[in-house]
């Protein structure tokens, strides 16, 4: 049992643990600056990134890959910004019409090309394969701490695991500002903070956990985490510091239960097959945000 | 061959498809201006997200009472209910808790697209093989349509068209002052929903030709990118549902003619080239036409600051000031007016004085109203006026 | 106006220029191709309390926030005791308009306040137990002390305004730009701020409001500065606050009861 556990599920648990927290960190300030929409198009163009970078590269080499959805999802952006701002246009519209263009550009791309040869599909790209992230060279816990066994750790939870640090220690590192900046841009102005870079700052900080993320999990899991474990959170309590607590914990639980409830939900039922555990963590992430909706300390203003 | 296409000539299945997404494109443009105009575009993202739940809990319940799982209008009935359950969803939300909208459709549309995607590998498993083709839904997919779903479409659209049109003036005065519109009698949250409804309604009808995901372009882009042509409400909502038939139809015919450009992207991707278009070239709010004013604005801004300062005997700072003044022949490289920059500046100096005895003078200074700093004042006055005008500044400096 | 007279002037203000903790020259901000506030000149009296007032629409809040580069100008000028924004930034601190923030932000009042010391915090130094004494203390100056630990959604709009009041007092600056900082507000917070801005006078700082009830004028300032997107009249209440320049300012909407009784 405990072999099976380490090689099979503790991969995809911890990626899809990690994928959510990493997504919910930024999700946090996006909610309060009140851009929670710009992470759903984010994980909307990261699909045209991918396909691009595949027939820029012809390969399917990871890092081509997440640096392509990198460069759509910083193009997204700007291409949102730009829209607002030359057009006077407010932001949810300027959203709509950048991601879904973006968007049926990708398919558009993908369509055109000869890609069938390798796996590049709309559907891998909306909701991953969390599953198929296991640890062949495990045989049991002790496999934990045998170097040749780690060394084959699936890249995705190294990739997923590094993003997450990187993008925590961002914001623990600029917390000052960035709660400044999202409280009061005019005052932070006033003190000569850069409040467009430290925007672009969290939006690039939210991107790049998305594309990792999406490599690992696919794009539902990260819209849903952008905005649930957050958005809960804020319901738990009045203090930052203590939402985001909050938002990691929902992420963590929501991405865990999810995960053994796809896996082993519908063989309880009697069942054979599994659902997909992607689909299963943003189900859950919404019963919590419902739950929190309905019972949470700090629901109403 | 695209000549073919645009003028129906390309096979049944092809005119069923550009009929269809002409209907569609109208009425999707339509319904899609008076929601961009009520500042509720978005909604309209979490409602074709959730619809994915309903298709597939129909697709089940079909199959589990022994039918065809795959007739539209049952698909068409349960992703209505979904959509129905979502939108409720983001009512409650907003509602019921401190959470602004925009983060209520997020979690919306990403938990019940969830939510669909699990009932989804259902199925799959349950047809063990069987592809049930539902993900078509997905992305649109136009090749196997039947003639009863284009009837289905195009009445569809038709219906959703009538009732939108039939309800402008509500919905327009409702998106330009709610607080009006509800002291003129409308109730404005029955009439939001029946707005919603009606984006609803397209969704679904667009379902089986954009997709639940491409369809809010459909909804978004014909509305932001008429707005840019007119400030005329009714006019915007006109050109909307223009914008979305030609896209509809130019889409549709355009991906008739080879096998690889699918009906759906091709579609949003005209609209937003008509948006493109729109951004950089419309009139007024154009992105050219702005920029032209804005620049327009800075040379005079500029050129009578600096002839304020000739005036004063001030030295003139501003670089782009100097090199103004220098390439109208106004001031020379060393800082010192020409002889018409001396005319010029004493003119400049003449109708600013002008102005700020305009403010006191009685009778007159309701026109002052008019002062933009640029207007030049013997625009404003009759010659009467201003004679009077100088009377009583000669006077003031006397005394 | 003559030239010769306009050229005298010209050099003496340039003198008050050096001097003047908020001085503009020309300035001009356009909002859509149109001009919100027109070549402006202001020159802002050192350790006086000066109001800018005008209609709405003059572009009150457009000056300020212009003058702060929080908006862009087109055209024209802006320095603080000569020297440009850059420098000066240290001895400057604004108080936004109230509305202007999310008052649902998850926060407490005192962590408001704080914020007030981030010049000297920056990003990393730890905040220490005098830093929060410190802001009690800007708490207390306020009558704010006993709110320290609420959520700032739950105050009054007079306390919402009073704890970025104690804000900017944290800031501990020598020029203080507040933003319409009587609007919405309790008569008893009113009374509070215009003490406390009226200590800060007395201690040779320099206060600039927007203000828009001209009733008051008299009695809580010492200079005024008339706007309706164009410099209208600047000086002492006694000089530049009068019916004459009132008129100039507000033109036909004056009588529509926006003052009450004056001059």
């Amino acid at each position: 049992m405990g072999s099976e556990f380490v090689a099979l599920s503790l991969p995809p648990l911890l990626i899809g643990t990690l994928a959510a927290m990493a997504c919910a960190l930024p999700g946090n300030f996006l909610l309060l600056r009140r851009q929670a929409l710009i992470g759903d198009a984010i994980s909307h163009v990261v699909l045209p990134g991918i396909v691009v970078a595949f027939l820029v590269t012809g390969t399917i080499a990871t890092l081509p890959m997440l640096a392509g959805a990198a460069c759509a999802a910083l193009l997204a952006v700007a291409m949102i910004e730009a829209i607002r701002r030359l057009g006077r246009i407010e932001a949810g519209a300027a959203m709509g019409v950048t991601f879904t263009t973006l968007f049926a550009a990708g398919v558009l791309l993908l369509e055109r090309s000869d890609t069938s040869s390798v796996h590049l599909d709309v559907e891998h790209a909306l909701y991953g394969n969390l599953e198929s992230l296991i640890w062949l060279d495990a045989t049991g816990w002790a496999s934990l701490t045998d170097p040749a066994a780690l060394a084959a750790l699936p890249p995705e939870l190294i990739r997923i695991a590094a993003v997450f640090a990187v993008v925590a220690i961002a914001i623990a590192a600029f917390w000052r500002p960035l709660k400044l900046a999202t409280f009061d841009e005019g005052f932070a102005q006033s003190l000569g903070l850069p409040t467009a870079a430290i925007g672009l700052g969290i939006v690039t900080l939210a991107a790049l956990a998305a594309v990792a993320a999406f490599d690992a999990v696919g794009s539902i899991i990260v819209i849903a985490m952008f905005i649930c474990p957050p958005a809960g959170a804020r319901l738990m309590t009045n203090r930052l510091e203590r939402q985001i607590a909050w938002s990691l914990l929902f992420a963590a639980l929501s991405a865990i239960a999810g995960y053994v409830i796809a896996g082993y939900g519908p063989i309880w039922a009697g069942f054979s097959a599994s659902v997909s555990a992607a689909g299963m963590i943003a189900t859950i992430s919404g019963l919590i945000l419902a739950w929190a909706a309905l019972a949470a300390p700090h629901r109403r203003a | 061959m695209l000549l073919d296409a645009l003028t129906l000539q390309l096979g049944y299945n092809a005119v069923l498809v550009t009929l269809g997404a002409t209907a569609l494109g109208v009425a999707a443009g339509t319904v899609g201006a008076f929601l961009y105009l009520r500042k509720r575009a978005l909604v309209s993202d979490a409602i074709s997200h959730a619809t994915l739940p309903g298709l597939a809990l129909a697709f089940l319940v079909a199959v589990a009472l022994g039918g065809d799982g795959r007739a539209l209008p049952l698909l068409m009935a349960g992703s209505a209910l979904s959509a129905w359950a979502g939108l409720w969803c983001v009512g409650k939300l907003t509602r019921a808790t401190r959470l602004s909208e925009d983060a209520a459709i997020g979690a919306v549309l990403s938990v019940f697209f969830g939510f669909g995607i699990v009932l989804l590998t259902v199925i799959q498993s349950l047809s063990a093989g069987r592809q049930a083709g539902l993900e078509s839904f997905l992305l649109g997919a136009t090749a196997g349509m039947l003639r009863a779903d284009a009837l289905v479409i195009a009445v569809g659209g038709a219906l959703v068209l009538l009732a939108a049109l039939a309800l402008r003036r509500p919905f327009l005065m409702t998106a330009f002052d709610e607080g009006y519109a509800r002291v003129q009698g409308i109730d404005t949250a029955r009439l939001d929903l029946v707005l919603m409804t009606l984006v609803m309604a397209v969704t679904v009808v667009g379902l089986k030709i954009v997709g639940l995901i491409l369809i809010v372009a459909l909804l978004i882009i014909p509305a932001v990118a008429a707005r840019f042509w007119s400030n005329h409400a009714p006019r915007v909502v006109l050109l909307s549902g223009l914008a979305g038939g030609l896209s509809g139809y130019l889409g549709a015919a355009l991906s008739a003619t080879a096998p690889d450009l699918p009906t759906g992207p091709i579609i949003v991707l005209i609209a937003f080239g008509l948006f493109a278009l729109s951004l950089l070239a419309a009139p007024g709010r154009g992105v050219l036409a702005a920029a032209l004013r804005h620049r327009r604005l800075q040379h005079r801004v500029h050129l009578r600051q600096g002839l304020l300062a000739l005036a004063h005997g001030q030295p003139v700072y501003e670089a782009l000031t100097r090199r103004m003044l220098r390439g109208a022949g106004l001031m020379r490289a060393d800082g010192v007016p020409t002889d018409k920059g001396r005319a010029e500046a004493a003119r400049v100096l003449l109708d600013e004085s002008r102005w700020q005895a305009l403010r006191r003078a009685e009778g007159l200074a309701s026109l002052a109203a008019r002062d933009d700093g640029l207007t030049r004042i013997d625009t404003i006055l009759t010659p009467d006026q201003l004679a009077d005008l100088d009377a009583r500044m000669s006077l003031q400096e006397v005394r | 106006m003559s030239l010769e007279l306009a050229t005298r002037d010209g050099a003496r203000i340039a003198e008050d220029l050096g001097r003047s903790p908020l001085a503009l020259r020309g300035l001009t901000v356009s909002y859509g191709g149109e001009a919100a506030v027109f070549s402006t000149d202001m020159t802002v009296a050192p350790g006086a309390m000066t109001a800018i007032i005008g209609p709405n629409g003059a572009g009150k809040s457009t000056l300020l926030k212009a003058a702060l580069g929080i908006v862009p100008s087109l055209a024209g000028q802006v320095t603080f005791w000569g020297q440009p924004l850059q420098t000066a930034r240290a001895r400057i601190a604004y108080v936004p308009q109230r509305a202007s923030v999310d008052w649902d932000f998850p926060t407490q009042v005192l962590d408001v306040v704080i914020m007030g010391l981030y010049r000297e915090l920056g990003i990393f130094r730890r905040l220490r137990a005098r830093h929060i004494a410190r802001a009690m203390d800007c708490l207390d100056r306020v009558g704010m002390r006993d709110f320290a630990e609420r959520q700032i959604g739950q105050l009054s709009g007079g306390q919402q305004q009073r704890v970025f009041l104690a804000r900017a007092l944290a800031q501990e600056a020598d020029l203080y730009l507040l933003d319409e900082p009587f609007a919405g507000v309790d008569a008893a917070t009113e009374a509070a701020i215009i003490a406390v801005l009226k200590d800060l006078r007395d201690a040779g700082r320099t206060v600039v409001a927007v203000h828009h009830d001209l009733s008051t004028v008299e009695t809580y300032f010492d200079r005024v500065f008339l706007l309706n997107r164009r410099p209208v009249a600047e000086g002492t209440v006694a000089a530049a606050f009068t019916q004459d320049t009132l008129q100039a300012a507000y033109g036909g909407r004056l009588n529509e009861g926006a003052l009450v009784g004056t001059a």
